[in-house]
């Protein structure tokens, strides 16, 4: 190919929910097909993802969420266990449309060499230890991540 | 279509992005110049492997679809 193209993604993930952790895995996971070089930050919420045992347990919050797929009045969303429902009818629709597990996109990022960063502060923040993590990620702050976004890379945002 | 291909992947029932790493991961295993059959359900496929092979600067010979199943033929070229 003559034309010059980007090849590093920058991802950061701030959210702790299982609808807004797929889209880091998903793009990640192809941007290492496409032969990018990857790296997603965990962030505030995002680090939940990061958690051990925790990547299939996310959470799909029905509440302030009006484009659920079955539209979940706020005032309903609100009552117990309505967030385990919404959540259990998500994990069925990707199921069913054979979507990959977090899981497994996370060892496929590993596989594929997706530099997966957490957030220090964050940790010292919400008093999250190492060992409260799985393994095969860095440590690191806002400087690790824009030293390697810096260099022409795609930055998203999640 | 008349190709003959070197190995065969069924990547028949996986969504987005399994195919494409599916491809890349079958791609590696082969020499430069191998053709690689890859088989998909999913029809985001057919603008993701032509976007892939772009990208990678693969070759996408071709690309047939049959009872809702896409068939690419991909060569190695590095």
């Amino acid at each position: 190919m003559a034309e010059e193209t980007t090849k590093r993604l920058a991802i950061i993930a701030s959210h702790g929910t299982m609808d807004a952790a797929y889209p880091p895995f998903i793009l990640a996971t192809a941007g290492a097909a496409m032969e990018m070089e990857v790296a997603i930050f965990f962030t505030f919420f995002g680090l939940e993802i990061l958690k051990k045992g925790k990547i299939d347990k996310l959470k799909v919050a029905p509440i302030a969420n009006p484009a659920m797929p079955v539209p979940i009045p706020n005032i309903v969303g609100m009552l117990p266990g309505m967030t385990a429902a919404a959540t259990a009818m998500m994990n069925s629709w990707m199921k069913k449309a054979k979507v990959a597990k977090l899981s497994e996109l996370l060892e496929m990022s590993k596989e594929l060499g997706v530099r997966l960063i957490a957030c220090q502060m964050t940790m010292d923040v919400m008093g999250v230890k190492r060992e409260d993590l799985i393994d095969g990620l860095e440590i690191g702050g806002a400087a690790t991540f824009l030293e390697f976004a810096s260099r022409n890379a795609i930055t998203l945002t999640f | 279509m008349d190709i003959t291909p070197n190995q065969t992947l069924d990547a028949s029932g996986l969504a987005c992005p399994m195919p494409i790493i599916k491809t890349k991961k079958a791609i590696d295993a082969l020499q430069v110049g191998e053709i690689l059959k890859m088989i998909s359900t999913d029809p985001g496929s057919v603008s993701d492997i032509t976007a892939w092979t772009g990208k990678t600067g693969h070759e996408l010979l071709g690309h047939e679809e049959a009872e809702g199943k896409h068939v690419f033929y991909i060569k190695k070229t590095k």
